[in-house]
């Protein structure tokens, strides 16, 4: 782990952007969160690492509410999202996702061109006045997402035509086009090579100076080389959490360096 | 009833065959079944199998082939000049057949003794009063050539018989001695077993392909009649449909396809969107419970017959709609004539059809993948947006296809027409007015005293080929495009 290289970090604190407070979620008779409480903080970029089936995915979920979705699904405790509860009877999901975007594990472009992929989000919420305004979004969201030379020449050729790491950055260019305040993102790299991967996290590193962006990622380097905290998670507990270079050189718990230096996964 | 014997004979030889392959097997391995190439019970099938099915076959082929065989052979025995004026060859024939018949009864029953029946002479016995005697009854006095002919008949028919036994019995033991000399414990019997059920499925596919050619070519030829006797252009472009029996009829397609193009389409009116927006509720938004009673429900409406929907549109429909638009109705107009209609017809074959688009858009928009449905969730779209703007266009071609589907069991829909629409064939845009469709003048024109000569009659196959061709084509459109679109998720 001496390849490492840590993010210089702020030192200033910073506001607490979403707070879950003993959370818990089940699938059925499945307890797969089990008394989760996490601070996400504003302008940071966090990291959720720990083995696979351990419930990360289902945790970043409950952040926007796509878990009520899924039917069999109950998610109880608070999640405050800048000390509203988003779980409360008066908060619209829909609103509350637009607030809180996603990039999904697997890619998922919709069945339509590329403009219409990434224009899609603006549209629905009305973001841009004319159809000039909406072609400057969609550029700009390729271009962070780092794809925009490849696909400017096609942009009308259909979304599902890419290939699975095109597709993977087109929904990452997506789901920053309806400028969300926190991003979460549910490995977003696994399906990218190295360079595409290195232009996504520069995209990360950028996003951090206006927004909260949450990352589940299985590479401990990544996590390392992108985040300033970092949550282990193991069997549906929260194990650790707490600054990255902390976690990453110093962890308190043995579970926690079991699995970073490869012992359990 | 000499064939079921045969058959059960062969059924006996075949499970005999199976129980001594299985035993030869098993002896030539010394007892060890890990010795032998295939499971024992591999070795006792191909055995058993061997010896009844080539047999089998034969059997089936003899049985067809052979009345067909004696049949050209008895008509070539009558002289032409032997028919009488107002009669056809065919006419004959089935006399030949009956007399046939009858004497084989005769002697079933004992009325008459083998000898006796083949050496009756027409000018020495009245065989049409001793037919009658047994219950056989002739149309007219048995002629003595055709009397001989039936003796033909009968003899020709023993021997047929006396060989087929003879060849199929042949056929089952040389099956059996060829297979049981065969095995032994390196004999592959698993493969040639797996052969066979190869074959035995190709003969599956191939008679039920087979029998739609057959379909489609006694349609044609009888079609080809029809045009001999008919004008193609006045059936293909005339506009008037006006069957009578004088032979000046004018037997044109157009008003009937007009009715049935006019009703079909009322029809998906009806059931593209109440079907359509049922299998959104279903998929997208009914919660699990409520699917689970509300889709077999929906689904009944499927199992009903059409005949009660029949009835449904001619007593509570029509009488409705009457009404409503007829003269003393609530709106007091005097648009419609009586309760049937193009509407009645149309709105009730619309409810018959409501559970097919339903549940075909259903199966389609739930194999949207649900990552696409997240994706636009998770950017703050509503769930109608969603449907609207990612799942539809992403089912639409599926969608397409189910209601061209929906359009062609419309255009072949009978009863609803015939109990709801009425049997007036004309143009008309009037939806209250009554007309007729293809399927309804096929069954009028095909009922009652027909003779298969006259064109008014041979009309309904040319008018079943056309259905048969427009059906088969929007089938093909339909399965065209459900198929391209089942590409992109795989
Ligand atoms: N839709 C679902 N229905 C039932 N159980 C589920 C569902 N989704 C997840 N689970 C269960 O919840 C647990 C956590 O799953 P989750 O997808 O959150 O894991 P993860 O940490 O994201 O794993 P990975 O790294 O492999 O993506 C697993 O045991 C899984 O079986
Ligand atoms: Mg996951």
């Amino acid at each position: 782990m001496n390849d490492m290289t840590f993010v210089e970090r702020t030192v200033d604190t910073r506001q607490t952007k979403i707070a879950a407070k003993n959370v818990q979620v089940y699938y059925g008779e499945t307890h797969a969160i089990k008394d989760v409480n996490v601070e996400i903080e504003d302008k940071t970029v966090t990291a959720f690492i720990g083995p696979s089936g351990c419930g990360k995915s289902t945790f970043l979920r409950c952040l926007n509410r796509m878990n009520d979705t899924i039917d069999i699904c109950r998610v109880q405790g608070d999640i405050l999202l800048d000390g509203e509860d988003i779980y409360d009877k008066r908060v619209d999901p829909v609103q509350l996702r637009a607030k809180v975007g996603m990039v999904f594990q697997k890619p998922n472009p919709f069945p339509k061109s590329i403009y219409d992929n990434v224009a899609y989000g603006p549209r629905i919420h009305g973001l841009a006045k004319n159809k000039a305004e909406l072609d400057e979004i969609v550029e700009k969201s390729l271009r962070r997402g780092a794809i925009w030379d490849e696909v400017k020449d096609r942009l009308d050729a259909p979304g599902t035509g890419l290939s699975g790491g095109q597709q993977q950055r087109l929904c990452i260019a997506r789901a920053v086009a309806t400028e969300p305040e926190v991003l979460l993102m549910d490995e977003p790299c696994s399906a990218l090579d190295p360079i595409a991967t290195a232009q996504v996290e520069e995209l990360i590193d950028d996003l951090r100076q206006r927004y909260s962006v949450v990352i589940v990622t299985h590479s401990m380097q990544q996590a390392a080389r992108v985040s300033q905290k970092t949550a282990f998670f193991h069997l549906g507990n929260l194990v650790e959490f707490g600054e990255t270079g902390q976690i990453f050189t110093n962890p308190e718990d043995p579970r926690t360096e079991s699995y970073i230096t490869g012992r359990i996964g | 009833m000499p064939t079921l014997w045969l058959v059960i004979a062969l059924l006996a030889l075949s499970a005999l065959g199976f129980v001594l392959g299985r035993q030869r097997a098993m002896q030539s391995a010394g007892g060890d079944t890990r010795a032998l190439h295939s499971l024992p019970i591999y070795y006792g099938l191909n055995v058993g199998l061997t010896a009844l099915l080539p047999a089998l076959a034969v059997l089936l082929v003899w049985l067809f082939a052979q009345p067909m065989f004696i049949e050209n052979q008895i008509s070539d025995m009558i002289p032409a000049e032997l028919i009488p004026e107002n009669s056809t060859r065919d006419l004959v024939m089935s006399d030949v057949r009956r007399v046939a018949a009858g004497l084989d009864l005769a002697v079933e029953q004992g009325a008459l003794t083998e000898t006796a029946a083949a050496n009756l002479r027409a000018e020495l016995t009245d065989v049409r009063a001793r037919l009658g005697e047994i219950g056989v009854a002739l149309g007219s006095d048995v002629r003595p050539e055709v009397l001989d002919a039936a003796q033909e008949y009968r003899k020709m028919t023993a021997t047929g018989n006396t060989v087929m036994t003879i060849v199929v019995a042949l056929l089952a033991l040389g099956g059996l001695a060829v297979s049981y000399a065969r095995t032994h414990k390196d004999y592959r019997a698993r493969n040639v077993v797996e052969q066979g059920v190869l074959a035995l499925l190709i003969l599956a596919a191939s008679l039920a392909i087979l029998t739609t050619v057959g379909i489609v070519l006694s349609m044609l030829f009888e079609t080809m009649n029809f045009f001999s006797l008919h004008q193609w252009v006045d059936f293909f472009f005339g506009t008037t449909w006006a069957p009578n029996f004088r032979g000046d009829s004018e037997l044109s397609i157009l008003p009937l396809l007009w009715g049935t193009l006019y009703i079909s389409f009322i029809a998906l009116l009806v059931a593209v969107p109440v079907g359509l927006f049922a299998a959104i509720y279903l998929s997208e938004y009914a919660s699990n419970t409520t699917r689970s009673i509300a889709k077999p429900l929906l689904e009944i409406l499927a199992g009903i017959p059409t005949i009660v929907y029949g009835l449904f549109a001619l007593l509570t429909v029509g009488p409705l709609l009457a009404g409503m638009f007829a003269k003393g109705g609530l709106l007091g107009v005097e648009w419609m004539a009586g309760a049937t209609s193009v509407l009645t017809a149309g709105v009730v074959m619309g409810i018959m059809l409501i559970p097919f688009v339903s549940s075909l858009s259903d199966d389609i928009i739930n194999a949207v993948p649900q990552t696409m449905r997240d994706g636009s969730l998770g950017l703050g779209a509503t769930r109608s947006e969603t449907v609207r703007q990612v799942v539809l266009p992403a089912a639409l071609p599926g969608i397409v296809g189910a209601v061209l589907l929906a359009a062609s069991r419309a255009i072949g829909e009978t009863m609803i027409v015939v109990m709801g629409a009425g049997a007036i064939a004309k143009f008309s845009l009037n939806p209250l007015e009554s007309m007729t469709t293809i399927t309804t003048r096929i069954v009028s024109q095909l009922t009652g005293d027909t003779d298969f000569a006259s064109p008014e009659t041979l009309v309904a196959f040319a008018l079943g080929l056309t259905l048969f061709v427009l059906t088969l084509g929007l089938n093909v459109l339909a399965l065209y495009i459900v198929r391209k679109y089942r590409e992109q998720y795989e």
